[in-house]
């Protein structure tokens, strides 16, 4: 038994040399965080459902007009920002809160597989929201979209994910897991007003007009209707700098309270 | 850590040598010891704001050891686990697991845990779950054998949310056992499990400590305690009662229980000679005695009409409270 323990030892280090398995518990953990997510109704009803159905709604009302290919856009960030929310904000809040983090934590997997798959599974339902509200823009809302740009409209929404992922660790640690869903959706439904997910920011109060630039989710929607051409093409620098910015920013302040909850835990 | 290929392992050899280790942790400890030594707290202190969970707690885990770790709510059982896992650091003093640190992989590698988890993520299959967690560990226990050691059998396919709360348990107890754990950390764990559940689970505490693994346990049925564990370890207020095998926790309070219903007033009873205390219970009495048969004795002349007689080994329950200051029979003051 003692030579048992001594092989243990020595074989320790070695394993950990092994570049693969790191990667391999990533896909695995993605795998099921994917798989959990969409069997979870709740959630993947909420988070896909509901700009489809809002598009069913709006995007058929204005068949054809360019408001059919503006909710496309719209849409799709609504649906990369609430599924960054819910998905991280919700789930990992609620994970803290119920000891299921604590459980992770002891055992061996590698921090960031967990973390990775939750960033990765909020990008996979962008792109899924992202395609289905294309697939059914162009047929039922009567709008013609090109390949590429259906394509960049696609790639836009992976990419959006992670700074409202990020987003979605800070308020992860922010929100009391109990009114978790109540206080998120304080964040983003007026978020998503204000920065044009769902009508122009040009119809609405001036004063709304005035502070949207200041919303991080503005320059993702004028980043995803220039792809679609329903915004000015200009200025894509700025807005990327600030979602890169926003990434920095929130990470830093999820940072922060990770290590003072570690800390009075 | 010293690798003495040699080190005993036979567990009284490990008791006998414990109070040395145990109770001068400063002091070096022998280098036999050391070897067998799976994990170590050194006068750890962890606070909590103003609040003192533990107040420089020493323990030790032996090899093929089955530690339990007693102590009213607030004890700071649960912050002892949590120090050995790594998932908090000491305010001061020294965590080792395994020779290291534990918070490093190569420690987390080798132990396993079941924590007080309220809820698993609900959509997954049991099958998912132990096949998520086995995937962390590079030598994991094969997929079925987790299935029958932790007695999931027929429930694979099931989503976590589905299962009853002792079917739950067991899932994370399998999952405590994914890694093929040399060292596995138990809080809790049969709360809520049915009668036979729970002795299922017993054995398979008694087979892991079978074959060389150590376990540390937090329970509050005292029962199992005393049905598991080689060692008892009372801790109360974050300090160190009193350690030692059930038996000898249980000597801690003094001589026997005898149970009866009788007409005898509190006054004779408790003059009766060895009788160290008395308590109501219903209709009964309850007399702890040093010497049962000499006041069973009398008690049986005096009162014919006595009835319900029971005499027994004063349970670990009332050596716990004894020593936690419960309310219960107390050993005399020395």
């Amino acid at each position: 038994m003692s030579s048992d323990t001594l092989v243990n030892t020595l074989a320790t280090p070695v394993e950990s040399a092994d570049a693969l398995r790191p990667l391999r518990i990533l896909l695995k953990e993605t795998q099921y965080e994917l798989a959990g997510r969409m069997r979870t109704r709740a959630y993947s009803l909420s988070v896909i459902g509901l700009p489809v159905m809002f598009y069913l709604l709006f995007g058929l009302a204005n068949r054809g007009k360019p408001a059919a290919l503006y909710l496309v856009a719209g849409y799709t960030c609504w649906g990369v920002v609430s599924a960054c929310l819910f998905g991280i904000g919700l789930t990992l809040a609620l994970e803290r809160a119920q000891g299921w983090l604590d459980l992770k934590r002891a055992s061996p997997m590698p921090r960031f597989a967990y973390l990775g798959a939750k960033v990765a599974s909020c990008a996979a339902f962008g792109l899924i929201i992202a395609i289905v509200l294309i697939l059914l823009g162009g047929s039922l809302g009567g709008v013609t979209i090109t390949a590429g740009r259906a394509a960049e409209l696609a790639a836009i929404a992976v990419a959006g994910s992670i700074p409202f992922a990020a987003m979605g660790f800070f308020v992860a640690y922010l929100v009391p897991p109990n009114s978790g869903p109540g206080i998120i959706n304080l964040i983003y439904l007026p978020l998503s007003f204000a920065s044009g997910f769902w009508m122009p920011v040009s119809v609405l109060p001036h004063w709304l007009q005035v502070v949207a630039p200041a919303l991080p989710t503005y320059h993702l929607a004028q980043i995803a209707l220039a792809a679609v051409g329903m915004a000015p093409a200009s200025g894509m620098a700025l807005h990327w700098a600030v979602l890169g910015g926003f990434t920095v920013l929130m990470l830093a302040a999820a940072w922060i309270t990770f290590v003072r909850s570690e800390a009075n835990s | 850590m010293s690798m003495t290929l040699s080190a005993p392992l036979a567990a009284p050899a490990h008791r006998a040598a414990a109070p040395a280790g145990v109770l001068s942790p400063s002091a070096a400890a022998p280098s036999a010891v050391a070897a067998s030594c799976v994990a170590t707290l050194e006068s750890a202190v962890k606070r909590y704001g103003k609040t003192e969970a533990l107040r420089g707690l020493d323990l030790t885990l032996r090899r093929g050891e089955v530690v339990a770790l007693l102590g009213p709510n607030g004890a700071g059982k649960t912050t002892t686990v949590r120090l050995l896992l790594g998932l908090i650091s000491p305010d001061a003093g020294r965590v080792r697991v395994l020779g290291r640190d534990p918070r490093t992989t190569a420690a987390r590698t080798r132990i396993g845990a079941m924590l007080q988890v309220a809820r698993v993520p609900e959509a997954l299959l049991v099958r998912e779950h132990i096949a998520l967690f086995r995937s962390y560990y590079p030598h994991p226990l094969a997929a079925a054998e987790v299935v029958t050691r932790a007695g999931l059998e027929g429930l694979e396919g099931r989503r976590f949310g589905e299962l009853s709360g002792g079917q739950r348990q067991r899932v994370l107890f399998g999952l405590a056992l994914c890694g093929d754990p040399d060292l596995v950390f138990l809080d809790e764990p049969t709360v809520g499990l049915d009668l036979q559940s729970r002795r299922r689970l017993w054995e398979e505490v008694r087979a892991l400590a079978a074959r060389g693994k150590s376990v540390l346990l937090t329970t509050h049925y005292l029962e199992e305690a005393d049905a598991l564990a080689n060692r008892v370890v009372v801790i109360d207020k974050g300090r160190l009662l009193r350690e030692g095998t059930p038996a000898e926790i249980r000597h801690g309070v003094s001589g026997r229980r005898i149970r009866c219903v009788t007409r005898l007033d509190a006054d004779y009873l408790s003059a009766l000679p060895s009788v160290t205390s008395l308590q109501r219970d219903r209709e009964a009495v309850i007399i702890y005695a040093e010497r049962p048969e000499e006041v069973v004795r009398r008690v049986l002349l005096e009162d014919d009409s006595l009835h319900g007689l029971e005499v027994a080994a004063a349970p670990l329950e009332d050596a716990f409270l004894a020593l936690t200051g419960g309310d219960a029979h107390q050993t005399q003051p020395e």
